[in-house]
């Protein structure tokens, strides 16, 4: 579905025969720049509607209509209205790619974001520099910072993977243990938390002692945990996909109320659901990270609970119509604030239509901080224009009383790395 | 006087798609450039299934053996397009000629099910060397690798043009194929091998030729599709590619040339449009294809053969 | 863990995932042995078994063992009935012919998917067990609901060869499968015959599902392993035959669930490179093997 949504203004309502012709006439003639600069601008959002990425999906798209409706309240970007342009992509990365191109050239989008699963970011990412047209990705992927991708490709929405990691270490090692176990899926996202965590624990004086890496395929885990080793004293786990639920079950029917490791999880683990259900109920005491709280917090700012309201989460991370319909919490913040972001860097490059999209990736690359607020409920980001990579927070959670409570946040700082790329040294 | 009306039905088909060219936007430049290479997947395809009676689900091993040969021939050995586009067409066929020494053993659904077996254990290989694949997240391919004779094949174009090119090849090699004597022995073992056997056809080296063929078909669209779109990742490897050359062929009508083209066409499009008008684009896809198959059983150019155009190759 | 309690843990495993395997696939033989239909749906039988199941935990009030007796009545039902449906609409006016089946049964996989999503939406829904017990073997916990599968899969099974082998239906159906025109000039429905065997097979799976559900949640995705295990089941078995079927299921669960497991701890040094994913593909070629050179099935008749 190509799901419109325009929360018109009485501007845009009043210019409305005007948009419909500049939109006729974009980049034909000078002369109809004053009309353009009241069109609508449009993006494209590509989204997990179907396919494995499907639970994120549903989330991403409520994330991102509630920022559209925030932005459009407040005037747009640049005095203009902006639209939204939804369009699936079924998880899949040869779908995305052509995903990417019919919202940019049949729907006529000044740039697309939305994208998550890092195989439907990496198939895309040759196409947006084909067209030249901008690509925001929201995955949390060591992909764009790696510099495998592509000048047109920046993820300003969310910590890459290789960064939310390494600030993990120093606090696991020093609360919870030296000899960590890992369980993760056997494919590119799992082997990024292997080697990036397992560096880092070396670099504090720990020790990965095993890593049992699962097959993508599987749907059943019970059998694999035995290889963890007795010595054990921090296991970390991360699993994605429909399969997460059985993954946690299963870890405890497995130690049951015998004596187990400390447990550290990335709550991709748990992504969607609910930690209430039954057979969670070992996970009280374990600790998660957390891109953003899902629980809402003591401490919580004013932005963060009017970011929840705006996208019908109630405090305990649930839809507010549904307490059941739990939300990806930890990732989909990137929904929102990369659309704030990106009102920032058009309305610094003076966006006027896609004979700007070079302007606005300049602009972008030149921007090096997003303050805390309404904006970036998730907090303040630093944001590397050579790598195209954004930097935030990370949270350590523990389940207490069922309830994810935070009691450790990491500095901007502690996810720093050395830049492997610097893409404003490619061409365009 | 048949052949020469079916000749010129293929040149007019052929002629239509480079007129096409100009006529398309972008959007539909990249997805034609698109179809056309699956539709040579589908094509290789249905020489083995279509006209040999090889029901295989096991070909997206051939068409990632190569779209990796291709595509790790550039990024790990420095290979250029032209020596990526000869690999893989070589790797397609040499791994269908292991696959089928031994799955030719077997018939009917157990060959189908021990092409599948094979197939992934393939997909399985290439998660395995993630280390090099980078797995289901895969690796793009450099823009300044994807050059053919100083022309930028990530170019709308030249991309188009090439993909053109290989699909006339292909289609032009495989009208000529079903009307060669070997052609006919083909279809002969699949109407009946007992007696193209006593007329002195040994069915197995029929058959291994047939899908030596076939995966040669495979492998090249797999190391175009590398070149001309930049991507390569296991998604590509996996059984849902072994299965849309199946619907493609069965679409478009098993047993016709220009049918893996009409099946590819039509179900890339149904997709697009499905997945556009309505947030359940499944539900149509699903249902458009019960009721064509309702109406068209033996696929649309199958049916119009059977319904008087019997000079349909 | 010891290296007896790892084997003792896998070989449970084994068997559950064997268990449920041979409930889906006996459920695809019968399909495919009578009726020759290659049924690419049959996994999301299995799937919306599972859907249907979280369906009636969810919106049946009291204990969990209720609504779990109820969903293993209902989702067979329901499930059944619409893949009766499917034969008499679709899959008859077809004749059966093989390659329109797949095309047809292609469709109702994407129908039946986009279903479960629109109406269940994308999460992994949990259904709780029957019962909680949990039984403390030698060095780990283990689930006695998984025990009451491999129990409620061996008690269906026979119930099924004996239905199979000493009713009537049974002999109908057997006719049918050697015969149809002739069992057809016995006065034999085929018609009604065929529609009640896609109706069994379909209603096989989602029993298999509702057992297998409180382990592994509802998801609509979950029909795409069970639809290439089962095919591969059934075919290694050898066609028609559900002792085979049974014995297949038993060899690839095991295989698939021992080897991934077991190898590894016991070539620990080799473990960066023995990696589980390395075992599956060793354990996929090994079953493909089997078929080479067994082409027509451990328990078929050749050229059947």
């Amino acid at each position: 579905m190509s799901n419109k949504m325009t929360m018109p203004t009485r501007r845009s309502v009043l210019s409305g025969m005007a948009a419909g012709g500049a939109l006729l006439a974009t980049g034909l003639t000078p002369r109809f720049v004053q009309a353009q600069s009241s069109a609508p601008i449009k993006l494209g959002f590509q989204l997990h509607r179907t396919g494995i990425g499907a639970a994120y999906g549903r989330w991403y798209e409520r994330t991102a209509t509630a920022a559209l409706k925030v932005l459009n309240d407040q005037g747009g970007i640049g005095g203009r209205p902006v639209e939204i342009v939804f369009e699936d992509d079924g998880t899949d990365p040869a779908r995305g790619a052509e995903v990417f191109g019919k919202l940019a050239t049949q729907a006529n989008c000044d740039l697309v974001y939305g994208a998550l699963f890092s195989h439907v970011v990496v198939g895309t990412a040759p196409r947006a520099a084909e067209l030249k047209v901008p690509y925001l990705v929201c995955s949390e992927g060591h992909h764009v910072a790696s510099g495998m991708l592509n000048r047109w490709t920046l993820q300003p929405g969310i910590t890459d993977v290789k960064s939310q990691v390494q600030s993990m270490a120093p606090w696991v090692t020093q609360n919870l243990g030296k000899k960590v176990t890992m369980v993760f899926p056997d494919y590119a996202f799992g082997h990024d938390h292997r080697d990036f965590f397992t560096a880092a624990v070396q670099a504090q004086g720990g020790e990965v002692i095993r890593q049992i890496a699962i097959p993508p395929t599987e749907t059943s885990f019970t059998r694999y945990f035995p290889q963890i080793p007795a010595d054990t004293e921090v296991l970390y786990h991360v699993m994605v996909g429909p399969a997460v639920l059985t993954f946690v079950k299963e870890l405890g029917e497995f130690y049951g109320t015998g004596d187990r490791p400390q447990i550290f999880g990335f709550i991709d683990s748990l992504e969607a659901v609910n930690i209430a259900s039954p057979g969670l109920e070992f996970l009280e005491g374990t600790h998660f990270w957390e891109g953003h709280n899902r629980n809402k917090q003591a401490d919580a700012s004013e932005a963060e609970t009017f970011y929840r309201t705006a996208v019908g989460v109630d405090d305990t991370g649930a839809s507010v119509s549904d307490a059941n319909e739990v939300s990806t919490y930890a990732h989909m913040f990137s929904a929102w604030e990369t659309l704030f972001t990106i009102k920032d860097a058009m309305e610094a490059a003076g966006y006027q239509g896609p004979a700007d999209r070079q302007k606005f990736v300049e602009a972008l690359e030149a921007m090096t901080s997003f303050a805390e607020g309404n904006d970036h409920p998730q907090g303040d980001l630093s944001f590397n224009g050579k790598t195209h990579q954004a930097f935030g927070h990370q949270n350590i959670s523990k389940v207490e009383g069922g309830k994810l409570i935070r009691v450790h946040r990491t500095s901007l700082e502690d996810g720093y790395y050395p830049d492997e790329v610097d893409y404003t040294t490619q061409s365009f | 006087m048949r052949d020469m009306k079916a000749f010129f039905l293929h040149l007019a088909v052929l002629a239509a798609l480079l007129a096409a060219l100009p006529l398309l936007s972008a959007y539909h430049v990249t997805n034609v450039a698109k179809i056309m290479v699956l539709a040579v997947y589908a094509m290789g395809y249905n020489i083995a299934f279509g006209y040999t009676g090889l029901l295989s689900l096991g070909h997206a091993l051939f068409f990632a053996a190569g779209l990796y040969a291709a595509g790790m021939g550039i990024s790990q050995f420095g290979l250029g397009s032209a020596g990526a586009l000869v690999a893989g067409p070589v790797a397609g066929g040499l791994i269908a000629a292991a696959v089928g020494l031994l799955a030719l053993r077997t018939a009917g659904v157990a060959f189908m099910i021990v092409t599948l077996m094979f197939a992934q254990a393939g997909y399985l290989t290439v998660l395995y060397f993630v280390r090099y694949t980078r797995g289901d997240e895969g690796i793009v391919l450099d823009r300044a690798a994807r050059m053919l004779g100083g022309v930028d094949l990530s170019g709308d174009t030249p991309r188009y043009l090439l993909a053109f090119a290989l699909f006339a090849v292909a289609l032009l090699v495989n009208l000529a194929l079903v009307r060669s004597p070997f052609g006919r022995v083909m279809i002969a073992m699949r109407e009946n091998e007992a007696r193209s056997r006593m007329l002195g056809y040994n069915p197995y080296t029929v058959k291994l030729t047939a899908l030596v063929v076939s995966g040669v078909y495979a492998g090249a669209a797999g190391a175009a599709y590398a070149v001309l779109f930049g991507y390569v990742g296991a998604s590509l490897a996996s059984v849902q590619y072994s299965i849309l050359p199946l619907l493609y062929v069965l679409l478009g009508g098993a047993g016709t040339v220009l049918g893996p083209l009409l099946g590819a066409l039509l179900m890339f499009y149904l997709i697009d449009y499905a997945s556009s008008a309505t947030s359940a684009y499944q539900f149509i896809v699903g249902a458009v294809l019960v009721v064509l198959v309702l109406f068209a059983p033996k696929g649309i150019l199958g049916t119009l053969r059977e319904r008087g155009l019997r000079w349909l190759p | 863990m010891s290296l007896g309690s790892i084997f003792l843990l896998a070989l449970l495993e084994g068997l559950v995932s064997a268990s449920v395997l041979a409930l889906t696939a006996s459920g695809l033989s019968l399909v495919f042995g009578i009726m020759r239909v290659v049924n690419v749906a049959h996994g999301e039988f299995f799937m919306l078994g599972a859907v249907i199941a979280w369906f009636v935990s969810h919106w049946v009030g009291g204990p969990p063992a209720v609504a779990f007796v109820l969903a293993l009545g209902v989702a067979p039902l329901v499930v059944g009935g619409i893949a009766a449906l499917a034969d008499t609409l679709v899959l008859k006016r077809l004749n059966y012919e093989p390659e329109a089946t797949i095309v047809a049964t292609i469709g109702l996989l994407y129908i039946l998917q986009q279903g479960a999503l629109s109406l269940f939406g994308p999460n992994a829904l949990p259904v709780p067990a029957p019962f909680d017990l949990r039984l403390q073997l030698i060095g780990f916990g283990y689930s006695g609901y998984k025990l009451a599968v491999i129990a409620a899969a061996v008690v269906i099974l026979l119930s099924l060869w004996l239905i199979l082998t000493h009713t009537r239906i049974g002999l109908v159906m057997r006719a049918t499968q050697i015969d149809r025109n002739t069992a057809r000039a016995f006065g034999i429905n085929v018609d009604r015959v065929y529609a009640m065997v896609f109706a069994m097979g379909a209603g096989l799976a989602a029993i298999a599902a509702v057992l297998i559900v409180p382990i592994q949640q509802a998801h609509y995705l979950m029909g795409a392993d069970p639809l290439l295990l089962s095919f591969s089941v059934v075919i290694i078995g050898g066609l028609g035959s559900l002792r085979g079927t049974v014995v297949a299921a038993l060899l690839i669960g095991m295989v698939d669930q021992v080897i991934p497991i077991f190898l590894p701890v016991v070539l620990p040094d080799y473990g960066a490179y023995f990696t589980p994913t390395l075992a599956k593909i060793l354990a996929t070629l090994v079953v493909a093997l089997v078929l080479v050179f067994r082409p027509q099935g451990l328990f078929g008749k050749r050229h059947a």
